[in-house]
């Protein structure tokens, strides 16, 4: 292990060499909002919420990507973040059809709870309103793609924890949508385990479970640290 | 020194957001004693005043009827309020957008009607082609989203406003409940 | 080594014999995309069966690579008389004549000696295109083909091309523009105990770009010639050529070229007799812009959905199947024979001090001589629009000209005497980008110019990341909106807010660069979005302003 002394938030702190400014970050209680990263899955930096600002660097940078560097000065904050990380949630809401009060996900939403710590209080962007299919052909589960924001946990956990696979992303652009199989239908997949881990690491209501309620609808994701350190004892 | 005015609006909604404000109980009379509720769905006025110090709006803008009202009601107003989901982002009305009105009404009427299904020419308002928010279609001073906002945040609001001041809602904000 | 020789020896004879009356002429017919798109390949048999009855030898009429012309399509050219004979038509006894007849020493075509499309470019990339035949390597080898490759495998150490790309001060001609010797230095120190990788780049997808194509499709030989060098200075034995499907002239030739250089022994294991390998193989993709992005070009190589990554770790250090990898574009890698051959201070030499060199434009849109230009960098734009290009259609006015395509940006008339480098053009809010250089005369309006570019972004985004995904969508939205006439006033501002999160949070160069077509049209052509919002016209006549809204 080697460490990296580096300055968060004019504060200094001190990781290892390999881990991401996010980590760093988090160990020393400063908040960096966050939706396709999930603890035990690896990181594709790809919702942007997470850009931190690297002095000395002429862009931003994902926090849950980037290696802490000795002696860097990383600002988690600012009103310039700030605005960004707001239009991103509020393209999201734009992007599919997202309607808080009847989704299975209500109050336990990472993108409803993204857009109340952000302080959104309307959408000034048009909605995209896109014509989008409810896959329900699982015995168990369904995917509806209106509340889907690609972040991409489903086909990760799917991938490197289940290690089946049965999730990928199709199209591109606003054409995207995560497809089991190759396009067939969910409930033909003959990949899937029905373990569920996708629904447990879907951070809006996109994916769930057939016949709970609101408050069933809880996700339990501490189960991937776990999983992942029992993986790496046995290799 | 004259007492403020107070009016409530109901558009394309379930009244819910109402319901939250009646939830308000005693401060109510809180309220009451600082402004003078001059137009609502619980009261029996039934002109909107030449003007009104602030409006809270429910719903959604779904049809003609609600064109027209939103825009009458925003020319005598002073502070408007969207109040709830449905007017700050049109919420459930608004999940007929990517399919149109006609699907819609094809729905309601036709499809789900056992005996003389056809549909309503007369009495139901014209659809807009899309149910749109409150401030898409005119201007708004402060937005109160949630489905409903609770009565706590609702008091806040008004307290806020009849004090002099606009509230900052961001601190609050939550879509849903 | 020898076999290289005997085969120049085979190949010179029948050169060596020429006809009585003077050196023999040839006629070139140009068989690169654009001509053979107008059938030149039948150009090509009408001449030579016309030859042929005339007594010429088969060595008369030749099948080349892009002579560089394209309006002029298909188009024959006698090098050996400076003349060029445009839109040769095989289905026309008196066009055909006039080529053969020339041959044979009447006059005919177009002078080539003092037109300025041919005279002020200056050739390196292309000296052998329109000269050999691009599916015989015997010919490439004839005009010093592989001559870089031999010298260097068998009597260069790793570190003297490296010292010599590094004092050309060649850059990345793939847009960006960062220094070749630098990246290959990068490459060439990371340790690569599991093998390196060398990268063609020749994913080309600007619209109106087709330098990396013609290039393939002419010189094939000179690329793979690149790649080896390349290969040999950082210590690579596997390289891969990334190409759109939508290039199949460009992969056939490759095939074609591959296999002839392996058969030679100048690919393969033991190139030119030595213990130094280097294998290539294309890769197909399937035709998505972002492809072009390096990581998502070595995604699609690794068999994976071709979508970028962030970097770092760069491709240098850990690219190709996590292994150091070289990723270079088709030109920068068909610079190196001749930078090798006569050294980087040759090269130093050409261009100007930062963006030394030459760099070849696809020349399009609304100026008289479109096609393919080879210049030295650092000439004004005026130059290749007005001499080069020779002007505008019809004498119209001219308005802008966009480079670097969906990443680039629109310069307009007051920049004319600009020189075109990388600084001059970044400082002008545009950028080099691979090479598509886009004319646009008083027809054209530039809010719809930006909304063309903003859809084509769109369409390729990966989806990957949120503000490129949705961002360019709304941008688009936007921009659609002003065209169609229902522009409010606080438009402009949103869409350069937008513009400015688009840049600054997008994932890759892709998302980063979308939004710069508008930027740049904002800068210079703000008026024409105010008249759009504020007056419901559009002073072009190109938008539809289909609304009428006025309230």
């Amino acid at each position: 292990m080697s460490v990296r002394t580096l300055v968060i938030n004019g504060k200094d702190v001190a990781g290892d060499a390999d881990q991401t400014i996010l980590e760093v970050a988090r160990e020393n209680s400063i908040h960096i909002p966050t939706l396709c990263h999930l603890k035990g899955l690896s990181d594709v930096g790809a919702c942007r919420l997470c850009v931190v600002e690297v002095a000395g660097v002429n862009k931003l940078l994902a926090a849950c990507v980037t290696k802490v560097e000795e002696g860097m000065s990383v600002v988690t904050d600012s009103p310039t973040l700030h605005d960004y990380r707001r239009t991103i949630i509020e393209m999201l809401f734009m992007e599919r059809n997202h309607v808080c009060s009847v989704c299975v996900a209500n109050n336990h939403c990472e993108l409803q709870d993204a857009a109340k710590e952000l302080g959104l209080t309307h959408f000034d962007l048009p909605p995209l309103e896109p014509v989008v299919e409810v896959d329900a052909s699982h015995e168990r589960f369904v995917i509806d793609h209106n509340r889907c924001i690609l972040c991409t946990r489903c086909v990760r956990v799917c991938d490197e924890i289940e290690e089946a696979h049965t999730w990928d992303v199709f199209d591109r652009g606003a054409g995207c949508r995560v497809i089991t199989d190759m396009g067939t239908p969910w409930g033909e997949s003959r990949t899937c385990t029905s373990c569920g881990k996708c629904v447990q690491v879907c951070p809006t209501g996109a994916l769930f479970e057939k016949g709970r309620s609101v408050a069933e609808a809880k996700h339990r994701r501490r189960f991937l640290p776990y999983l992942r350190a029992l993986e790496q004892d046995q290799q | 020194m004259t007492k403020a005015t107070l009016a409530t609006v109901w558009l394309d909604g379930c009244s819910g957001c109402h319901m939250s404000f009646l939830d308000m109980d005693e401060r109510l009379l809180d309220v009451a004693a600082r402004a003078d509720l001059v137009y609502s769905p619980l009261v029996d006025v039934k002109e909107f005043p030449a003007m009104v110090d602030v409006t809270l709006v429910e719903g959604a803008v779904s049809s003609e009827d609600d064109l027209e009202k939103i825009r009458m009601v925003r020319a005598h107003t002073r502070i408007l309020v969207s109040l709830g989901d449905c007017a700050v982002t049109a919420n459930v009305p608004g999940m007929r957008n990517p399919y149109g009105p006609g699907p819609l009404l094809q729905r309601a009427y036709i499809e789900n009607v056992t005996i003389n299904a056809q549909l309503p020419s007369q009495v139901v308002p014209k659809l807009l082609a899309k149910s749109r928010p409150v401030h898409k279609v005119v201007d708004v001073d402060v937005f109160l989203p949630g489905c409903p906002p609770s009565a706590d945040q609702i008091f806040w609001v008004v307290d806020e406003l009849l004090a002099g001041r606009i509230p900052d809602t961001a601190k609050m904000s939550r879509f849903g409940t | 080594m020898t076999d290289v020789k005997d085969r120049e020896q085979d190949l010179d004879r029948p050169e060596a014999q020429p006809e009585a009356g003077g050196p023999r002429a040839c006629a070139h017919v140009c068989e690169a995309a654009g001509c053979m798109s107008l059938n030149a390949d039948q150009v090509f048999e009408a001449l030579r069966e016309r030859a042929t009855e005339r007594g010429l030898a088969d060595t008369a009429v030749k099948r080349v690579g892009c002579l560089r012309l394209c309006v002029a399509g298909p188009v024959v050219e006698i090098p050996e008389r400076g003349l060029l004979f445009e839109a040769v038509d095989p289905s026309s006894p008196e066009s055909i004549d006039s080529v053969i007849n020339a041959l044979q020493g009447s006059e005919g075509g177009r002078s080539t000696a003092d037109d300025p499309f041919f005279a002020r470019q200056v050739r390196i990339v292309l000296a052998n295109s329109g000269v050999i035949d691009p599916e015989d390597i015997d010919d490439y080898v004839a005009h010093g083909g592989y001559e870089a490759l031999t010298q260097t495998v068998t009597s260069k150490k790793p570190e003297e091309i490296l010292e010599e790309v590094v004092r050309s001060g060649l850059r990345g001609r793939g847009g960006a523009g960062y220094p070749t010797g630098l990246k290959w230095r990068t490459v060439a120190k990371s340790s690569g105990a599991e093998g390196k990788y060398v990268i063609c780049n020749a994913d080309e997808g600007d619209p109106g770009a087709f330098m990396d194509r013609s290039v393939l499709e002419s010189v094939p030989q000179q690329v793979l010639e690149g790649m080896a060098i390349a290969a040999y200075a950082v210590g690579a034995s596997q390289g891969y050529i990334y190409v759109r499907a939508e290039y199949p002239l460009a992969v056939k030739r490759l095939r074609l070229a591959i296999r002839q250089a392996e058969r030679s022994g100048l690919l393969g294991a033991n190139i030119a007799e030595t213990a130094f390998g280097f294998h290539v193989d294309i890769r197909i993709g399937a035709g998505a812009f972002v492809c072009g992005e390096e990581t998502a070009l070595i995604a699609s190589i690794e068999g994976r959905r071709g979508t970028p990554r962030p970097r770092p770790p760069f491709p240098a250090q850990s690219g190709l199947w996590a292994r150091p990898t070289l990723i270079n574009n088709v030109e920068t890698l068909a610079s190196i024979p001749s930078i090798v051959r006569n050294g980087g201070d040759w090269y130093r030499a050409i261009g100007t001090e930062k963006s030394p060199g030459t760099k070849v434009f696809a020349l399009a849109g609304r100026v008289v001589n479109t096609g393919l230009i080879e210049v030295p960098m650092g000439v004004k734009l005026r130059d290749i629009v007005f001499d080069i290009g020779g002007g505008i259609i019809g004498g119209a006015k001219f308005k802008a000209v966009q480079t670097g395509g969906p990443s680039g940006g629109c310069i307009p008339a007051d920049d004319l005497d600009m020189p075109v480098d990388y600084e001059s053009l970044a400082q002008a809010g545009s950028i080099m980008g691979s090479g598509g250089m886009i004319v646009m005369d008083e027809t054209s309006c530039m809010v719809d110019v930006a909304k063309y570019f903003m859809d084509f972004c769109k369409d390729e985004s990966c989806g990957k990341c949120v503000p490129c995904r949705v961002g360019t969508v709304q941008l688009h939205g936007l921009l659609d909106k002003i065209t169609r006439g229902e522009g409010e006033p606080g438009d402009l501002d949103t869409l350069e807010r937008l513009a400015v999160m688009v840049k600054s949070t997008s994932l890759c160069g892709l998302g980063q660069s979308a939004p710069n077509p508008v930027f740049s049209t904002l800068r210079y052509f703000r008026d024409e979005y105010v008249s759009h919002i504020e007056d419901r016209v559009c002073p072009a006549g190109v938008c539809p302003m289909t609304s009428s809204v006025a309230s």
